[in-house]
């Protein structure tokens, strides 16, 4: 086992599918000098040339066009957009194009790329840079969508998306980047899509969450511990498809459902974990994430729409009350 | 155009023929659009049948084009077969999406036919990234990307022009300029001097020719395809032609003046052909019988098509994704 950090993990993952498959490159802005935002295509460029680590010019559009053209053609890219507020200039190639050639060709083309993203409040980059919009791409047929908390399942996941045949929308977090923890180097196994891990075992309600969120919901166990209530946490790791077993088992056993989400809670896909929860298991169930507002610059106001540790423990406290 | 000149008749028919079935494909598409065979939008050809006959005959089967809303010429020039394209109309089983894509979704990735495309200009981008596939496979293969002149309006248009001059990449584009984009006249929603300039403002070569002419576009083909596939980088092949119906089968075109219809049927590019088989070999009955072949040709596929089951139900929900794939009736859960 090795320490290293979330982006560290991401760039081994990358690596190490490169090596092992010749037809594994990616593109998009400011790959190769810079290494990407936060180093995770550091020294790619070098090691694998100009044609596997493309620097592109600022053309969103194209850099997710390119990529399901070279995925039709029978390679697997790697299209980074930097910020996925950015990759909102791609959507169309994204969602008409990426998610629904395989179906409306009926199966003659497959579109095994990745649209790398990164989502979530870094701290100080404000409304155009630090939004989460992951419910969105949930709602689009054809697309998975991966959202890795922590850098071993940054690599592992990373690893299966690639690997995977389908288009992935894979939305590593911004303020994760620095994040350390163990990663079994020698462990070369992919992270499997669509199954959640329970990170916290608990008795008196299920927490559901992802991404960055699955640290603060932790915190939020924590607090509930000292109240003497034990909180199961779940990461869901995958949001599509979500691992609908894992959360029911769960929530069936504790009795209460808690999803949390940094996201704008309104549209969130909390929202349809809640649902389905309460349709079939007929529990209580709670939803927190963001007031609909753009994510603001100023540090007060940005501490404001963050979802605390103590906000979660309250509404827990509320559901048990 | 192929040096062997005594082949040339026979090289020139094959490519007229081509040129026939789809002609007799589209009067057909329309006509069981409005007898109501035909579901959605059928965005005929008619009348630009010489710009993809001229330009495939250039082509391999392993070379890739990606197409526009109007793609039906451009599939059966790069060898889709029009059988299985008619049952996709009809969106019966064994069509070319066994019905899952219909019209403006035909594709037949057998012969490199990567799409007809519903959104304007998307196939520019496409078109770039399979050239760069292309390259880290190690072919030598080409890309052609066919669009319209109301597409070049649109942002991945320029893109896609800068990114193939950037990385030097194989790709052809053929905007086939009809002059109308929908409905609207596009030389009035067009800055500046227009397709060629915008090619040349990024450093593609770009020349304009008479797309009516099948001779023009396949010499030009002929010539630019083997440059590029020479390593020449993108080029740009603007073919001026003009669209004999409506935007599609149900568009009246009446935004257009019908004297310039009636003008424009002089230029049409089947008769012209027909002239040149004249000249070098064949008689009026030849050509008819010709014609004749290819209409009871696409006749039996539209028969084919009528009398075709419908896809069974259960397959909508195939072909979606393998990882969180849909099951049947997932929404009443």
């Amino acid at each position: 086992m090795s320490e290293m950090t979330y982006a560290e993990a991401a760039r081994l993952a990358l690596r190490e599918e490169m090596q092992r498959d010749p037809l594994v490159w990616a593109l998009g802005e400011d790959l190769g000098y810079e290494g990407g935002m936060a180093g995770q295509y550091k020294g790619l460029q070098a090691e694998f040339g100009e044609d596997r680590i493309v620097d592109t010019p600022i053309s969103e559009s194209t850099i997710m066009g390119a990529a399901v053209g070279a995925a039709l053609a029978g390679t697997r890219p790697i299209a980074e957009m930097r910020f996925s507020d950015f990759a909102m200039c791609a959507v169309d190639e994204l969602v008409n194009q990426a998610a629904k050639a395989r179906y409306m060709f009926g199966g003659q083309g497959r579109v095994p790329m990745v649209a790398r993203m990164p989502i979530g409040i870094r701290g100080g980059i404000a409304a155009q840079h630090s939004q989460s919009p992951e419910a969105w791409y949930t709602h689009v047929p054809g697309l998975v969508v991966v959202t890795p908390s922590t850098p071993a399942n940054n690599r592992g996941l990373l690893k299966a998306s690639i690997r995977c045949d389908d288009p992935v929308v894979y939305m590593e977090h911004k303020g994760l980047w620095g994040l350390k923890g163990e990663v079994d180097e020698s462990d070369d196994t992919e992270t499997a899509l669509g199954v959640a891990e329970k990170v916290r075992a608990g008795d008196d309600l299920t927490i559901v969450s992802w991404s960055a969120q699955v640290g603060v919901a932790l915190e939020a166990a924590d607090l509930l511990a000292g109240d003497g209530i034990s909180a199961e946490v779940i990461d869901l790791r995958t949001l599509w498809p979500w691992d609908r077993d894992a959360v029911m088992a769960s929530a069936a056993r504790t009795g209460k459902l808690l999803v949390v989400h940094e996201a704008v809670r309104v549209g969130g896909f909390g929202g349809e974990i809640a649902a389905e929860v309460a349709e079939e298991l007929g529990i209580p169930v709670a939803r927190l994430g963001g007031e609909r507002i753009p994510i603001p610059f100023s540090v007060p106001l940005e501490e404001a729409y963050k979802i605390k540790a103590d906000r979660i423990a309250a509404r827990a406290r509320e559901m048990l009350a | 155009m192929n040096d062997n000149l005594a082949n040339e008749p026979a090289r020139v028919a094959a490519m007229y023929r081509t040129m026939l079935v789809i002609r007799a494909f589209e009067e057909a598409a329309g006509e069981n659009f409005f007898a109501g065979n035909v579901r959605g939008s059928v965005h005929q050809y008619i009348g630009e049948e010489a710009i993809a006959v001229g330009i495939c005959e250039n082509l391999r089967d392993d070379d890739y084009l990606t197409s526009n809303h109007r793609g039906h010429g451009h599939s059966i020039a790069k060898g889709a077969h029009p059988r299985a394209m008619m049952l996709e109309l009809f969106g019966k089983a064994g069509g070319t999406s066994n019905g899952k894509g219909g019209s403006m979704h035909i594709a037949d990735f057998s012969v490199g036919m990567l799409g007809a495309n519903g959104v304007i200009a998307d196939g520019c981008t496409i078109s770039v990234g399979a050239a760069q596939a292309l390259r880290l496979r190690g072919k030598d293969s080409i890309v052609v990307n066919f669009i319209g002149d109301g597409g070049i309006n649109r942002g991945p248009f320029m893109e896609a022009l800068n990114w193939a001059k950037i990385y030097n990449l194989p790709v052809l584009f053929v905007c086939e300029n009809n002059q109308i984009a929908a409905s609207t006249t596009t030389r009035l929603v067009t800055a500046g001097e227009g397709i060629a300039a915008r090619a040349l403002s990024f450093d593609v070569p770009a020349v304009t020719i008479d797309g009516n002419d099948l001779f023009e576009v396949d010499r030009t083909a002929a010539r630019v395809v083997s440059e590029i596939r020479g390593g020449s980088g993108p080029q740009l092949i603007q073919a001026m032609t003009y669209r004999l119906r409506g935007h599609f089968a149900h568009d009246p075109a009446g935004y257009r003046d019908p004297a310039e219809v009636d003008a424009a049927l002089e230029y049409e590019p089947m008769g012209r052909v027909e002239a040149w088989l004249r000249d070098n070999g064949m008689n009026d009955a030849d050509i008819a019988q010709l014609q004749d072949e290819v209409k009871a040709e696409i006749d039996g596929y539209v028969a084919d098509a009528l009398n075709a089951p419908w896809p069974d139900a259960s397959l909508a929900f195939t072909d979606v994704q393998d990882v969180g794939a849909p099951h049947a009736g997932e929404a009443a859960l």
